[in-house]
């Protein structure tokens, strides 16, 4: 009788449609808050680090000088780690995963952010803007 | 006198997802010894723990397991926080439980599946699998990742779950539950099953107790160990039905995870009726100084972590104990006497997870 419980089971799955994705031809399943890969806007990064110093796996590295964002994409964990601590908000989490790639090797972003000039009005300059 | 041989087995095996070695004596087909060899795949993930600050290092410790990764971010945090004497919020306590046993449901439907296909059961196997998809849909879409959560943080949890998906959830729980009954029936009724795993690999209450099994190990075998009784996070909270079976065998262990997954359903449901409106977070200053012994329970047993701080960002000591690691003096006692064809059923039921054991 237990012998028809797995018949039982397995008649249904014959009937049903496969349970699996049709991968190439379907998109795969995706959520607004799977994390794939970080992103950033070059034009909003301050320079400041913050990102570099919380990232578990040393995947993030800025050159201050060069005014350059790197991030080493084998090293990445997408733990969301610097999207959640970056004060400038310029860091994000895309949902895709990176695409495969033949070579490693680390993906440089040259940061554009312009500092805002200081209102000369008066002297009391609005805070918050971070050295460059 | 028979005479005896020595049998490699591991650390490559088609049953072994990860590499353990076992020296097995035989008498014929008899295994009269079994040596275990473990060290294939340290990593040093403790030793990090200088090089990382806390708040970081829930990311590195959550990487030890790559199926229970939520309970060791879980059991870390618990562990910082009892330190720094932090008082996490109850919706953070909730979450937490919730998030735990949908590891653990994930977690039992993968070892069922992985057995399955260990005794040569494939379609068992998919099937368990199958349903085990479900589940992982559940976690990416509350936490972002579907087996590497990383939700939980020093202070409470980083994501929340809304009114509407926990009630969503509830009710996906409702059709998962009865394609699981159909699922461990096959389990606990098949004759081939029965026939496979009844009276294989024994190990009595007392060498249970002695030899420190822990976990559905120890359950099967009458021994009612169970971290989730003491109400850590919020299980004090909840009614915790500790399933035991009594003859130590392949098919109790089995059972004993089969009839789990029930229990978890059922810890699910409760955790998202008494859930509590609140935050989920606290802010966490400063820097821990001083040691704590963080305990919780496991798919596959007790876990401990023992963390040191020294009042700098940097921890001095992490240890991990794991329950595959407790659970290997057991398994060697219950190799012994067996059949050289019934060993790799008899490593399964113990859950190995060696990539954890060694951390």
């Amino acid at each position: 009788m237990a012998f028809f419980e797995m018949t039982k089971i397995a008649i249904k799955t014959l009937l049903r449609s496969p349970a699996t994705i049709r991968y190439p031809f379907q998109p795969a399943k995706k959520t607004p808050i799977s994390r794939g890969h970080v992103t950033i806007d070059a034009s909003l990064c301050i320079s400041c680090g913050t990102c570099q110093r919380k990232c578990p796996s040393q995947a993030i590295l800025i050159n201050k000088e060069a005014k350059t964002w790197q991030i080493d994409r084998f090293r990445c964990v997408v733990c969301n780690s610097c999207v959640d601590t970056c004060p400038a908000k310029c860091l994000a989490m895309d949902t895709q995963y990176t695409a495969p790639v033949t070579t490693k090797g680390v993906e440089v972003v040259t940061i554009t952010y312009v500092k805002p000039p200081k209102p000369v009005a008066n002297g009391a300059a609005a805070g918050g803007e971070a050295k460059t | 006198m028979t005479k005896r041989i020595v049998i490699p087995f591991g650390p490559q095996h088609p049953v072994l997802p990860e590499p353990i070695h076992f020296d097995l004596v035989l008498e014929d087909e008899r295994v009269v010894e079994a040596l275990p060899t473990i060290g294939y795949v340290h990593r040093g993930l403790e030793r990090l723990i200088e090089k990382r600050e806390y708040p970081e290092y829930v990311y590195i410790v959550e990487r030890t397991c790559g199926i229970c990764s939520f309970i060791h971010s879980l059991t870390y945090c618990q562990g910082i926080e009892q330190i720094m004497e932090i008082e996490v919020p109850e919706r953070a306590q909730f979450l937490r439980t919730i998030w735990s046993e949908y590891s653990r449901l994930h977690s039992h439907l993968l070892w069922l599946g992985c057995f399955a296909d260990g005794i040569g059961f494939e379609n068992l196997f998919m099937n368990a699998w199958r349903i085990r998809e479900s589940i992982l849909d559940v976690l990416e879409q509350t936490t972002g990742g579907r087996v590497i959560q990383s939700s939980c943080k020093v202070g409470g949890v980083r994501r929340d779950i809304t009114h509407e998906k926990l009630e969503q959830m509830a009710a996906d729980l409702a059709t998962i539950q009865k394609e699981i009954e159909d699922l461990s029936t096959v389990f606990l009724q098949d004759d081939s099953i029965k026939h496979r795993l009844k009276k294989v690999g024994v190990l009595s209450k007392e060498d249970a107790y002695h030899l420190g099994a822990v976990g559905p190990t120890a359950r099967g075998s009458g021994v009612a160990i169970d971290i989730r009784k003491t109400g850590y996070v919020a299980y004090g909270k909840l009614n915790v039905e500790v399933v035991t079976e009594n003859d130590g065998d392949c098919y109790a262990r089995c059972a004993v995870r089969a009839r789990e997954l029930f229990t978890s359903i059922d810890l699910i449901k409760q955790a998202i009726r008494k859930i509590p409106e609140g935050p989920i977070d606290v802010k966490v200053t400063g820097a821990p100084n001083g040691e704590y012994f963080s305990r919780s329970e496991q798919p596959r047993g007790e876990l401990v972590h023992y963390l040191k701080g020294n009042g700098t960002k940097f921890l001095v000591r992490s240890r991990i104990r794991t329950p595959t690691l407790t659970n290997v003096p057991p398994l060697v006692k219950m190799l012994q006497g067996c059949e050289l064809a019934d060993v790799p059923a008899i490593i399964l039921t113990i859950d190995p997870c060696i990539g954890c054991m060694e951390r």
